[in-house]
């Protein structure tokens, strides 16, 4: 019996070591060390020996099947790490090949803008407001002190539905029916589409947007405005920017001004963008003209405010240099893609 | 406005660097756009002598000038002009000078070179090759060559000197954008007020006087004003024993750096004091006044006047006139009468200086189509004391220029009566207004500088500044001459709270949803062609829309009042691009009259999509994608009456009773009214109606502890039956059922003719391990209930 042993694993370590592949190993490991294996099947004639035999045998036997077991082993891990090696060497990809890609499609770029923007407002404490397009002459002109033979009412300059019902020229309407219905303090902005008579070219459209703002509290001055405005800018265009107020005219604030960024993209020097100019005109602003405070009823001697205007086309154009209005309302999906 | 730079300088020393001026100006008010030196193109141009000349050897209309242009030696110079002389005074060319090429209109390098084998060293000019104009030298007719000895300031000429300086041509014109509160800025003395106080410097301005000569405009001219409102203050002065002439050269100088060409002496004298003062004036040669009458009144029904520019124009009632006896003689305020202006042989001149009202001027202008210099003047505001000193202005002039004899009585028709107005000055007010502190003292001391007049407390408003009212008008008056950069910046202690609104966020969420699905979003017009309501087959309840009266044409006429029309223009933008694939959507507002004042509007999410992977099951997945996102439990019903879509493949979209919005594929009809060949997917709904159906935010359900049981059944029914309609009889009829879907649809040989065969997936689960036998039992149940609808189980 002795000898079947070591024959046994003199067969078993040879075929072992000569197996190539996992399967072969497997059904090795079956032949020998299995339920059924040749192992089990001279073990089972053990009963026949005697009392003195059966221990040395016994021991025998454990050894062998150790000395198959580990050879299996050692066999398994070999092929294992040798299949590993092969797969990594031949599954290798070109990474720079393009991914699986899940389309998301791309925001408006005016939208994306004005998003910015009224996330810088809400973080300064104000509130998006929105108010009704087609508007009353009064909300729209004769409330923001903008009376009867101005210019701007001209139906020349503004679409009209009516005598006294029109399409908005400026979002500031909006502002009149905010201080109409709610008391102070306000902080609102007022973003929204607005329409002038303005025939489409690469600079004009007659529909456009507008983020104004309104502020009306206790103490706001002039000074306020600036402030605010500069916060804007930075938190728009970085640390580093700087605003020029240029005295202007508006009849619903005095006094009123424009106000230029440093350009953006010379920083000053004079580039194509800015015109050579070092400065680009983006805000009208300034302080709330108390005859428009009366007229929406609210004290212009305990209260005061301040009010702006930034025109969307205008810093979207600016921002990814787009140079012709037309391509905004085109919705060319060459052009919307690119945002 | 453009100013003369020189013509600024008779008021107020501005000689700073023009850049600096321009600056400055800007930063306090008034908005320099651009400026330009006269004739800067025109360069090394100089006066120079003709001390010899012969005849060219070679050349018969050749001539060979040895002119003196200040060096050393004359320059040689051949020229085919014909009427230099030996003494003559010419401009000089020298070598690479620029001058302007008249028949191409642009400029030209001069070099020297040779003429028939003559050396030229530069050329002579012509007053064309200075770019000037005729009027600019009315002392030369030939074509030759410009001789300066002809110039009346000929004297002051040296040979060497630049031309620009020669010819008084050195000017720098200064364009303004002036805002529509300052008309009195659209004067050099309104600009020179400005300029004084900005740059602190002196203004040197003196009340206008003449001396006149015996006698009253009452004796020529017998003025009435027959509408007061619209004339606050009409004068007129005479002059007579009038010389007409040319203007002098100061006089024509500024003009032209204004933009305004020269005339005669009495033409330029009334643009001159426009210009100067701000106040258009008018002046009328006495012969065609009739019946030395004038009468300023209301144009009567079908009037004709003939004005200076030739056209006749057909007055109406609501138009004021000035009119002689008979006949209309001026549009007042717009423009003259062509026989009553001023001729070659005018000998006595009637001056009018008026105050008319703005907006009547600014209608009448616009209805007979002619705005003018004066009538854009009157429309933003005339002064009636300013229209006295532009008056004895002109009469000054008149005297100046020596061309004709003042008569020193005027006329003066005042029921304006204007006071100047005053104001408490209260400068804690403009102080907190402003935010700043600027003393009391330095408050005045600018008010002061920009004209106005102060005693004890009150602020006295300059005649010509319309624009001050109140104090905050003050108030911009200190801030802009202290400077707005000076003024410090601080924040506002606000006392609101910032807020994002349910609904907003609601929108944000929707608009994320639509952008991972693929949607591109767009944005386009709000007034549409009401001719896309035909093509999009409309009916008459969306016909019904808001239109402009004053479009700027068809196809932006009406407001919408859905968003197909925008959609359709984007997919037919896209598909004429080529873009063969695409998915947009819009968040835009529709208008719908309501016979209130003002019209419904509402935002509505309008979608489209196109191409070759699309149907009518991938748009209203997208739907429902996005209604799971915004929790609403939304239902589809087939419509097959909707004309705009495909009347098998339409639902509307229901959330409880409500309908919220329409989805489909649009009818062929409608897609070949665009000229689209190939099918669109539509849909829109309501937001407001959408955010009002929303459901509350879910709650976390626990994770299943037992495996669930699929069974799949593949049915046949009726053509007519839908989908929802059997899975209401799956759901209400299966025990522990936890979800069932569709995942197939067959039609064909396999089932019967009118039939169709639909697959579900069911997944039954319940608080403990399903047997099969358990879930077995389930499905019969569920079959039994189908089959009592006629619904069967495919063999």
């Amino acid at each position: 019996m002795k000898e079947q042993l070591q024959a046994i694993r003199e067969e078993a370590l040879k075929a072992v070591k000569s197996c190539a592949d996992m399967k072969e190993i497997d059904s090795l490991r079956v032949k020998f060390l299995g339920k059924k294996g040749e192992l089990t099947a001279i073990l089972k004639q053990m009963g026949g020996l005697s009392a003195d035999e059966r221990p040395v045998i016994g021991q025998l036997a454990n050894e062998i099947r150790s000395d198959i077991e580990n050879a299996v082993k050692d066999k398994t891990n070999t092929l294992k790490s040798a299949m590993t090696d092969l797969r990594l060497r031949t599954e290798t990809v070109d990474v720079t090949m393009p991914g699986k890609r899940r389309l998301i499609a791309k925001r408006h770029p005016m939208n994306i803008v004005l998003d910015e923007l009224k996330s810088i407002f809400l973080g300064m404490g104000y509130t998006v407001v929105d108010g009704p397009e087609i508007e009353e002459t009064k909300y729209c002109f004769d409330m923001l002190n903008t009376l009867e033979g101005h210019p701007a009412r001209d139906p020349q300059d503004t679409f009209y539905i009516t005598d006294d019902v029109l399409l908005r020229t400026q979002t500031s309407s909006v502002q009149i029916r905010t201080m109409l219905k709610e008391k102070p303090p306000i902080a609102i902005i007022s973003p929204g589409r607005v329409y002038r008579r303005d025939e489409v070219d690469g600079t004009h459209s007659p529909i456009f947007h507008q983020c104004e703002g309104l502020v009306i509290d206790k103490n706001i001055t002039f000074a306020d405005l600036k402030g605010t405005l500069e916060v804007f800018a930075k938190k728009l265009y970085g640390e580093g920017m700087k605003l020029k107020f240029r005295p202007h005219h508006f009849p619903y604030t005095e006094p009123s001004c424009e106000i230029d960024f440093q350009c953006f993209r010379c920083g000053g020097k004079g580039c194509p963008l800015c015109k050579g100019e070092g400065w680009i005109e983006i805000l009208g602003a300034g302080v709330v003209h108390p005859k428009v405070l009366e007229n929406c009823g609210i004290d212009p001697e305990e209260y005061s405010g301040f009010a702006f205007g930034i025109g969307i086309e205008r810093i979207t154009m600016l921002r990814y240099e787009i140079e012709d209005m037309r391509l905004l309302y085109e919705n060319n999906m060459k052009f919307l893609e690119q945002f | 406005m453009d100013l003369s730079m020189k013509w600024l300088n008779d008021y107020v020393k501005a000689d700073m660097p023009i850049k600096e001026f321009c600056d400055g100006m800007t930063m306090s008010g008034s908005k320099v756009e651009t400026y330009s030196a006269q004739g800067a193109d025109i360069t090394n141009v100089v006066v120079g002598k003709c001390v010899a000349m012969e005849k060219h050897p070679d050349a018969d209309t050749l001539w060979v000038c040895q002119i003196d242009v200040g060096g050393e030696a004359p320059i040689q110079i051949v020229t085919s002009a014909q009427n230099v002389f030996v003494g003559a005074f010419v401009p000089v060319a020298l070598n690479n000078a620029t001058c302007y090429n008249h028949k191409d209109m642009s400029y030209m390098k001069i070099k020297k070179g040779k003429l028939r084998g003559v050396p030229s060293e530069g050329m002579m000019c012509s007053y064309e090759e200075l770019g000037l104009e005729q009027s600019d030298v009315p002392y030369t007719n030939a074509d030759g060559i410009l001789i300066l000895n002809d110039d009346p300031e000929f004297d002051k000429m040296t040979v060497g000197m630049d031309i620009h300086d020669a010819l008084g041509f050195n000017d720098t014109t200064v364009e303004f954008e002036i805002t529509n509160n300052r008309p009195d800025c659209l004067s050099i003395l309104g600009l020179a007020r400005e300029a004084s106080a900005t740059f602190d410097l002196p203004l040197n301005v003196k009340e206008p006087q003449f001396k006149g000569v015996d006698g009253s405009a009452k004796d020529f001219i017998n003025v009435e004003v027959h509408n007061t409102k619209l004339c606050s203050r009409y004068m007129a002065a005479v002059v007579k024993n009038v010389k007409i002439g040319p203007s002098p050269r100061w006089m024509a100088e500024r003009l032209k750096a204004s933009g305004v060409r020269s005339i005669n002496n009495f033409v330029d004298i009334t643009n001159f004091v426009m210009l100067e003062y701000g106040n258009p004036m008018h002046a009328f040669d006495l012969r065609y006044v009739e019946g030395g009458k004038i009468n300023v009144r209301n144009a009567r029904q079908g009037e004709k006047i003939t004005i200076l520019d030739g056209s006749e124009v057909t007055l109406s009632p609501e138009m004021l006139i000035i009119a002689d006896e008979k006949k209309p003689i001026a549009v007042a305020g717009v423009m003259g009468g062509e026989f009553s202006g001023i001729m070659e042989d005018t000998k006595t001149v009637v001056f009018e200086s008026a105050c008319f009202d703005g907006v009547s001027v600014r209608m009448t202008a616009k209805k007979i189509n002619k705005r003018t210099d004066a009538s854009s003047r009157f429309e933003k505001g005339i002064d009636p004391i300013n229209a006295k000193a532009a008056l004895m202005r002109a009469l000054e002039l008149v005297e100046e220029l020596g061309c004709g004899e003042v008569v020193r009585e005027y006329i003066d028709i005042d029921n304006a009566k204007k006071v100047p107005h005053t104001l408490k000055h209260d400068p804690d007010w403009i102080n907190a207004h402003l935010g700043i502190d600027i003393p009391a003292e330095e408050q005045v001391a600018i008010f002061k500088k920009l004209g106005f007049g102060y005693d004890n407390g009150t602020v006295i408003v300059p005649n010509t500044r319309i624009d001050i009212e109140r104090q905050c008008d003050l108030a911009e008056e200190v801030a802009r001459i202290y400077g707005y950069n000076r003024i410090p910046s601080t924040l506002p202690m606000l006392s609101s709270v910032g807020e994002v609104t349910p609904r907003q966020r609601f929108e944000k969420k929707m608009v994320d949803v639509m952008l991972s699905q693929g949607f591109y979003e767009t944005m386009s017009f709000s007034f549409i062609s009401p001719r896309s309501y035909e093509k999009l087959r409309f009916d008459d309840s969306l016909k019904n829309s808001v239109s402009l009266t004053n479009p700027l044409g068809e196809d932006t006429s009406v407001m919408r009042t859905s968003m197909l029309p925008s959609l359709m223009t984007v997919c037919s933008t896209n598909l004429r691009a080529r873009n063969l694939e695409a998915r947009f959507f819009e968040v835009g507002r529709i208008f719908q009259p309501t016979g209130e004042k003002l019209p419904a509007e509402s935002d509505v999410l309008g979608l489209c999509a196109y191409g070759s992977e699309e149907d009518f099951f991938t748009v209203k997945g997208v739907v429902e994608e996005l209604m799971d996102a915004l929790v609403i439990d939304a239902r589809f019903v087939p419509v097959k009456d909707n004309k705009t879509y495909h009347p098998g493949r339409c639902a509307d979209i229901y959330v409880g009773e409500e309908k919220v919005g329409t989805i489909g594929e649009l009818h062929p009809a409608v897609t070949d009214a665009y000229d689209i060949s190939c099918r669109v997917y539509c849909a829109e709904v309501n937001i407001p109606k959408l955010f009002d159906a929303k459901g509350e935010e879910r709650k976390y359900k626990p994770l299943p502890k037992y495996p669930a049981v699929t069974r799949d059944l593949s049915l046949v029914c009726d053509d007519e039956v839908t989908s929802d309609e059997i899975i209401a009889v799956i759901k209400s009829s299966a025990k522990h059922l936890e979800s069932v879907a569709v995942f197939d649809m067959y039609k064909g040989e396999q089932v019967p003719e009118g039939k169709k065969s639909l697959s579900y997936k069911l997944v039954l689960r319940k608080d403990g391990s399903m047997t099969d036998e358990e879930a077995d039992a389930v499905v019969a149940k569920v079959l039994k209930a189908l089959a009592e609808k006629n619904i069967t189980l495919r063999a």
